[in-house]
């Protein structure tokens, strides 16, 4: 028998989807391996968490009340003394950036190997896991043969357990070293909003690093001008500062839902993605044809966005 | 105060590739400084300017191609540098963090910065653990998805903002000595001069191998294994507008109006 150890997460007082997503992921492994699900739930309101942790299919959940919110020391020590009175075969954990701030150290003091970023898991005597390289345009299988090993699991791959469970509440009395706790979360603050909220737009024209120069941008603005669409930009047009923090779409920036998106020299990170997958049409202008935005769009055009761009202004004037 | 940046070359596929067993040929493969690495270095030099800190070591694990990339740091400013390979190395399919890690602590061993500078991730492999797992070893502080860094050694903490889902920020204060990976956009980084890239010809890049470090081929062991490298394959049923600028533009243009979003 294996068990899978399922880290929740949440932040202010509110539990995060992706914990939810992680229960059915680590159902479908525990079924698989002929074990039992657990779930450690750590810091703030745990009894009100726990309770709304018991979905289906869950075990046992193990709380632990040390302090309020998140801390990633007390988040390792606490999942690092889980995972050795527990012994399960796999620990998941959110591929968050909370995630990104606890699981490798979890792995470390485990001293047990760690994948991260997954998008499947599979266990036929040896647990598989599949995750993406070259900013998505091939996939990749690992195989792990160690007797533990830590996952971080990508968010929204696995559709979240919504029913009701039945189960057992057990309070963890995890043995914490204050003296080991050198990071202390002071705060939480938004990051400005910006000139403009492109969440409600119906109509986006999105640009990316394709676009080269912050010159180049005004292409796009007399695009925006002429079709009457609202700008926004990928990461890097907003980290160039070419334009402002509250244009940007995607995981840390916004998401967006508009009738018609259109992408042009963006290559579809899942980052970038996960912000406006929800768009009812999709329409792609890149020249690799390979760029992985093409898997999402409903329409493209592989081509120079210095050459279509013009012509569509033309078009549309 | 002394600054360690781990720096990687990262591969980059192009638009026409193939994949070789579990590898992809060289010929298909760009090579540059990882982004993330990029505004490392940045960070790092910024504090040496402000003589906060006071030297800049990067260190890579890499090919002798990966020179051109750790001259890039020096150009940028960074004070000396270490390039880390040996056959044993080069033997691996793939350098899992764990590897990554354990080669690193010894070179935080040898050196005893005061402060670590990582990316949040290597663009090409995206495992965002190394810097996180070198923190665990080497008995760090850390902080994870950097955003902005304000040191203040005399009362030996960096006050860090870490970048959350979005839009939202963590306000986090971590004990030095630390570990900080690094996001993008937590600065500007500069393009090197070519005083510079001249000067980084002078610099120091020593090459080391896993004996030199006093390591043995034990650090590259894991209980992972690479089994498998494809093409996803797509469920998705796009529509490819094909022909001329001028065609493609009049169907995009058709479409638009068709939907509505402009008026025709
Ligand atoms: C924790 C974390 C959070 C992140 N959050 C976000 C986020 O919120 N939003 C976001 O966007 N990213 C985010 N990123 C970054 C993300 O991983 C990618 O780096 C980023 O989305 C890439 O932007 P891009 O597509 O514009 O650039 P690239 O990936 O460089 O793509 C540029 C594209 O332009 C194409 N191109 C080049 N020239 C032309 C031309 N002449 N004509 C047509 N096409 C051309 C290229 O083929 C390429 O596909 C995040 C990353 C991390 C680690
Ligand atoms: N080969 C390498 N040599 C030196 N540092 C590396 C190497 N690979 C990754 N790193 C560092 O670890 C960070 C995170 O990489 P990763 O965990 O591989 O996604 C990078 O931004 C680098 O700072």
């Amino acid at each position: 028998m294996s068990d899978t150890l399922v880290v929740a997460e949440h932040r202010r007082g509110e539990l995060e989807d992706i914990s939810y997503e992680l229960i059915t992921a680590g159902r479908e492994l525990a079924d698989a391996m002929d074990g039992d699900l657990h779930v450690a739930v750590i810091n703030g309101d745990v009894d009100s968490h726990a309770e709304q942790l018991d979905r289906d299919g869950v075990d046992t959940i193990h709380t632990v009340d040390y302090g309020k919110g998140f801390n990633h020391d007390v988040y390792t020590q606490a999942v690092t003394e889980l995972a050795d009175s527990l012994s399960p075969r796999t620990v998941l954990i959110p591929h968050t950036a909370t995630g990104m701030d606890y699981a490798p150290a979890v792995a470390n003091a485990l001293d047990n190997p760690l994948v991260t970023d997954a998008i499947d898991l599979q266990y036929d005597e040896e647990l598989t896991v599949a995750r993406e390289m070259y900013s998505s345009k091939l996939e990749s299988v690992i195989a792990t043969d160690s007797t533990q090993a830590v996952v971080t699991v990508r968010p929204a791959e696995w559709p979240p357990t919504e029913s009701d469970g039945s189960a057992a509440i057990d309070a963890f009395e995890a043995e914490i070293d204050e003296a080991a706790i050198t990071s202390t979360v002071t705060g939480f603050e938004e990051t400005v909003g910006g000139d403009i909220d492109i969440s409600e737009a119906d109509f986006i024209v999105s640009v990316g690093r394709g676009i080269e120069d912050e010159e180049n941008l005004e292409l796009i603005e007399r695009l925006c001008d002429v079709t009457g669409a609202t700008l926004a930009a990928s990461r890097p047009i907003c980290d160039n500062e070419w334009l402002s923090k509250g244009r940007q779409v995607g995981q840390s920036g916004k998401d967006v839902t508009p009738d018609v998106y259109v992408a042009i020299g963006i290559s579809g990170a899942v980052q970038h993605v996960s912000g406006m997958k929800n768009s009812e049409r999709i329409v792609a202008i890149n020249n690799d044809s390979t760029a992985p935005i093409f898997d999402i769009a409903d329409y493209g055009i592989v081509g120079d966005l210095f050459e279509v761009v013009p012509a569509l202004i033309e078009e549309v004037e | 105060m002394k600054a360690l940046v781990s720096v990687a070359e990262v591969a980059e596929l192009g638009d026409d590739f193939e994949i070789d067993g579990l590898t992809i040929d060289e010929r298909y493969l760009g090579y540059s400084l990882n982004e993330w690495d990029d505004y490392a270095i940045e960070e790092a030099v910024t504090l040496s300017e402000a003589d906060v800190v006071d030297e800049v070591v990067v260190v890579t694990i890499g090919p002798e191609r990966s020179e051109q990339t750790i001259r890039e740091a020096l150009a940028k400013g960074a004070d000396r540098a270490i390039r880390i390979w040996d056959d044993a190395v080069a033997n691996v399919d793939a350098l899992m963090p764990e590897m990554k890690t354990r080669i690193l602590a010894s070179v935080v061993e040898a050196e005893e910065p005061d402060i670590v500078f990582t990316g949040v991730q290597s663009d090409d492999d995206a495992w965002g653990a190394t810097g996180v797992a070198l923190a665990e070893e080497i008995d760090f502080g850390w902080a994870a998805v950097v955003t902005e860094l304000d040191l203040e050694p005399d009362d030996g903490v960096a006050h860090v903002r870490r970048e959350l889902e979005g839009g939202l920020e963590e306000v986090t204060a971590v004990e030095l000595p630390a570990v900080i990976t690094i996001q993008t956009g937590i600065n500007q980084p500069r393009y090197a001069s070519l005083r510079g890239i001249r000067q980084a010809q002078q610099k120091e890049l020593a090459v080391k191998s896993l004996d030199d470090l006093g390591l043995n081929e034990s650090v590259l062991d894991s209980e992972l294994a690479l089994t498998e490298l494809y093409e996803p394959e797509t469920e998705s049923e796009t529509t490819i507008w094909d022909g001329e600028p001028d065609e493609t533009a009049a169907e995009l243009a058709s479409f638009l109006r068709e939907t509505e979003v402009i008026e025709s």
